[in-house]
């Protein structure tokens, strides 16, 4: 299994390797940014954490990409099944954080089950969907549907965590259409999406909890009350926008440290970011992510399999999913749901199954000549 | 069907999609960070600075002997910037504030200039209600507490007239332009000489920008201009004679102006009753403002300068130098009274019933025999009578800065053919003469009146800041010998035995002065038995030192009765006031105060 040698190397998909680094840095050094306390020292335990967090996620990533991803196949009825167990645990004993039960506490440490869910699932459904050549037909999608994606979504909706929920929804809807549905099932689809639209919304609004419903309000008018549910998006905006074209310059942003902006360091820390660096650090920004992307979609063009050329969409399509969501929220064009942004955002856990995803992505490239291994 | 061999052109498809993700990413960052930049910077700067106005301390405003009328005091306010305040926290602060909900709640909900301005929920709070505020600050951000400073009347309503009082801008001056310096909450100047020297009372406000978090925390001091402490003002008002007046009412209705014969400068003005300004100076409430409103006596009504009525015998001053200047009367002119003058079928009574036998001009004066005044009317003609009274201030406003002045009336033939449609009789040339019938003036006007006799002709504007240079209205030319026939015999009204004037005769000065009582009703009654509402007005015009003038006053007295015994004393009072000397005027203040 651990055959590292000069073809290992020449193989190494240093380019995902080096985006997803670079963007942690940064992620680090905007974190140290928005938690510095006016007038005191900067908060240490929180950057501290998140180098230390790094440096685990690089040992996980090394060990990822050591052996050939093919075993991730063979373990992924017993993984995604531990994912679940997980999830029901968090549900039952979890501990309780921000009005949301998604906390598992393992004494020294806690984290979040539904962090490492989401790769557990992408893989068990690229698994599954590799098992046969044929484009999806009615029953094959219903089988996946009930089978694979309705007990997790109902655990994660639960919690509530309706941004992980929506994640893994939308990682099976992309998912599928990738692996490609028949002609008639798609025209059927559509019409059935068409029709349930109103229904599925209504049902929506109702099972949804007081503070997801503001937040959806807000969305749509945030400036109908700026000091209640709609704050936090006007804030971003104004942290972001007043970043201009050149920023107000790496520890000059105020909106953060100041405390105008919550949840400053983990999913606004775009718009930190963007106070701070302006236009032209986003898109710098924007650009590392673009790199991550479409070297992603690349790697799934040229994977060696089925398997892996799903799996490489599934993680993409989730980094993807991520990166608009959470930008589209902070620059007010998406609603508020809590996302954070791949890489960059606090959070040791995430960033730990960010780089283990991005470490499967790495070991399907490096792995693309069936010959070699 | 869709097979494996489609698998890279999907991939391309995804591709597209994704360049379209980040060109909308991309696109809204462009409008959010360059189309608006600027103004989010703005939005940004405001969020992270508050700019704090620090009020420049009021000037003080001095009498003329430089005795400080006013002082500031310093109080706190508590206020909250609508922008920043968690609206969910107001049933806590309801009950930090001591403020119902639904108040509070719509205070701060109504619309405010910005949402940053800081909108005041309470004002004049204790010290220990400050520090429990302090105290709770963290969990109410958008809190604030400022300090205000308060104007305090040190001589409460006395003076209030001139002095004025402060209050918030009114809805119509919250929109002027002249006033967009000031801040919402302020006080200004609204009456009298605080209103009319606000701006140089007013100061410059100073600033303080500073670095906040998002629950107001100072963090640090940006930038600070000091404040600039506005002008102190010197009044020309005596407030030792400005005091003893107002005492010696006693709570009658009426008024009293006293001038310095040589500029102009007002040294006294009495409005009685008048009102408190210190009611004002922490905002008034709608009780105490209803019930000034509603007072019968009218007390926000300034009588010096706004109350007009028949001027009586003061008036036959006029009519004597008129007389003398046209050289219808001279010392040798006789006439005999024997109580009244029969004209027609009308008999015009002179009010001493007994008659006065025969007069000349200065018994005349003296004894204010109306007979005697009857026959030199006639003589001059009310006419001329009617130009000497123009000329000396009569019948126009004279000027003084508090504004809303009444002119009075002086009628001659050519006013009473263009409003009454009908010829000069006689019969009103007496009584007008005596200064009943249509005659009025003001008492500011017929101090002003007196001043130009004492001081032999000139007529000043009357002015109510000390140092300010004189300002002449009109030289009126009198012959030497006319001014010294009238002073002299207005000497005798107070000093001689028969004088109407005796009850302002004084140790301190040789006064001249003339009584005069303002009939309310036609029928002659004894004023003992009338009731108060039908007593005669009393009026009592005086100068002092005869053989120097200084001072002129004219002292009002409504329903006082007889200008002698009402209006006369109140006088003596005021002018022995202000001749006291600067220590024993010191003295006589504090020792009252």
């Amino acid at each position: 299994m651990f055959r590292i040698d000069r073809r290992f190397i020449q193989n190494f998909d240093w380019v995902t390797f080096f985006t997803i680094i670079v963007i942690s840095i940064i992620g680090i050094m905007t974190i140290f940014s928005a938690t510095r306390q006016p007038g005191d020292a900067p908060q240490a335990s929180f950057y501290i954490k998140q180098i230390v967090w790094l440096l685990i996620s690089i040992c996980a990533l090394i060990v990822i990409v050591s052996f050939d991803y093919i075993w991730l196949g063979r373990i992924a009825l017993p993984l995604y099944v531990t994912g679940i167990l997980l999830l029901v645990i968090v549900l039952v004993s979890g501990r309780t954080g921000m009005g949301a039960q998604r906390w598992l506490s393992l004494g020294f440490f806690s984290f979040q089950p539904s962090e490492f869910f989401k790769l557990m699932f992408i893989i068990m459904l690229a698994s599954y969907y590799s098992l046969s050549r044929e484009a999806l037909h009615a029953t094959a999608l219903l089988r996946v549907f009930f089978m694979i994606v309705f007990l997790p979504f109902l655990l994660l909706f639960k919690q509530p965590d309706l941004g992980t929920a929506i994640v893994v929804f939308l990682i099976f809807s992309s998912v599928s259409l990738a692996k490609g549905f028949q002609r008639k099932l798609l025209v059927t689809l559509i019409l059935i999406g068409l029709v349930s639209l109103p229904f599925v919304g209504n049902i929506a609004w109702t099972g949804l909890k007081d503070y997801q419903k503001n937040r959806l309000i807000a969305f749509i008018d945030p400036q109908a009350d700026p000091t209640g549910i709609g704050y936090h998006i006007n804030q971003s905006k104004v942290a972001i926008g007043s970043g201009e074209f050149s920023g107000k310059g790496y520890l000059k942003g105020t909106q953060g440290p100041f405390r105008f902006l919550p949840e400053k360091h983990t999913d606004f820390i775009f718009a930190v970011f963007a106070e701070e660096w302006g236009f032209m650090g986003s898109f710098f920004l924007l650009v590392l992510y673009f790199i991550l992307l479409v070297r992603g979609l690349d790697t799934a063009r040229k994977a060696k399999d089925d398997f892996g050329r799903l799996l490489a969409l599934g993680i993409t399509f989730m980094f993807a999913i991520y990166f608009f969501v959470n930008t589209g929220m902070t620059l007010g064009i998406m609603p508020v749901v809590g996302i954070p942004l791949p890489f960059m955002s606090y959070g040791g856990t995430a960033l730990l199954s960010n780089f283990i995803s991005a470490g499967v992505l790495i070991n399907i490239r490096t792995r693309r000549f069936s010959l070699f291994y | 069907m869709q097979t494996e061999k489609t698998g890279a052109e999907k991939i391309i498809f995804i591709s597209y999609l994704l360049i379209a993700g980040f060109v909308v990413v991309l696109l809204r960052l462009w409008q959010l960070q360059v189309l608006q930049g600027s103004e989010l910077r703005k939005i940004s700067e405001s969020n992270r600075l508050r700019v704090i106005g620090v009020p420049a301390p009021r000037g003080i405003i001095f009498d003329r002997n430089r005795v400080p009328l006013v002082k500031n005091t310093p109080y706190f306010c508590a206020s909250v910037i609508p922008q920043e305040f968690n609206k969910g926290s107001i049933a806590a602060l309801s009950q930090l504030l001591n403020i119902s909900e639904p108040e509070l709640y719509d205070r701060i909900t109504r619309k405010a200039a910005s949402p940053f301005t800081p909108v005041r929920l309470r004002e004049g709070l204790s010290f220990s209600e400050v520090s429990v505020i302090e105290a709770r600050r963290s969990d109410f951000p958008g809190l604030l507490i400022e300090v205000e400073t308060s104007r305090e009347y040190m001589y409460g309503s006395v003076g209030s007239h001139l002095i004025g009082y402060l209050g918030k801008l009114n809805p119509a001056q919250s929109t002027d332009p002249s006033f967009k310096d000031v801040p919402p909450e302020a006080f200004i100047g609204q009456w009298g000489v605080e209103k009319l020297y606000d701006k140089t009372l007013r100061g410059t406000a100073g600033q303080r920008i500073i670095e906040v978090d998002a629950v107001g925390r100072e963090i640090r001091l940006l930038y600070e201009t000091a404040p600039v402490k506005g002008a102190d003002l010197d009044l020309s008002i005596d407030i030792a004679l400005q005091r003893e007046a107002e005492k010696a009412f006693e709570g009658r209705a009426g008024a009293l102006v006293a001038l310095k014969t040589d500029t102009g400068e007002v040294l006294g003005l009495v409005s009685s009753p008048s009102f408190d300004p210190n009611q004002f100076a922490k905002g008034i409430n709608y009780n105490d403002w209803k019930a000034l409103m509603e007072d019968k006596k009218i007390p926000m009504l300034n009588r010096a300068i706004q109350s007009q009525y028949p001027p009586g015998s003061t008036f036959k001053i006029l009519t004597a130098i008129a007389a003398l200047e046209e050289g219808a009367i001279d010392t040798g002119t006789k006439a005999e009274c024997r109580g009244g003058l029969s004209y027609g079928k009308w008999r015009f009574g002179c009010w001493q019933k007994k008659g006065h036998g025969i007069v000349s001009i200065h018994r005349a004066l003296v004894e204010s025999c109306d007979v005697f005044f009857y026959e030199t009317g006639k003589r001059v003609g009310f006419d001329k009578v009617h130009d000497y009274a123009v000329k000396l201030g009569l019948g126009a406003e004279t000027g003084i800065e508090l504004g809303r002045e009444r002119k009075g009336l002086i009628p001659n033939s050519a006013w009473k053919l263009e409003t009454k449609k009908s010829a000069w009789f006689l019969g009103e040339t007496f009584i007008n003469s005596i200064g009943q019938g249509y005659v009025s003036a003001t008492p500011i006007q017929l101090a002003v009146m007196m001043s130009a006799v004492a001081n032999g002709g000139s007529v000043y504007k009357p002015l109510i800041l000390k140092d300010t240079a004189p300002e002449l209205v009109r030289k009126v030319e009198l012959r030497q010998e006319t001014l010294e026939i009238v002073r002299d015999a207005l000497k005798g009204v107070v000093n001689e035995s028969g004088g109407t004037g005796a009850a302002s005769r004084s140790s301190m000065a040789t006064v001249g002065g003339k009584t005069g009582t303002a009939q309310v009703v036609g029928l002659r009654k004894d004023s003992k038995y009338l009731s108060e509402k039908f007593r005669d007005h009393a009026w009592f015009v005086s100068f002092a030192p005869v053989e120097k003038p200084e001072i002129a006053m004219s002292v009002f007295v409504e329903h006082g009765g007889h200008g002698g015994s009402a209006a006369a004393p109140i006088a003596k009072k005021a002018l022995e006031a202000y001749l006291l000397p600067q220590e024993k005027k010191k003295e006589l203040l504090n020792v009252q105060n």
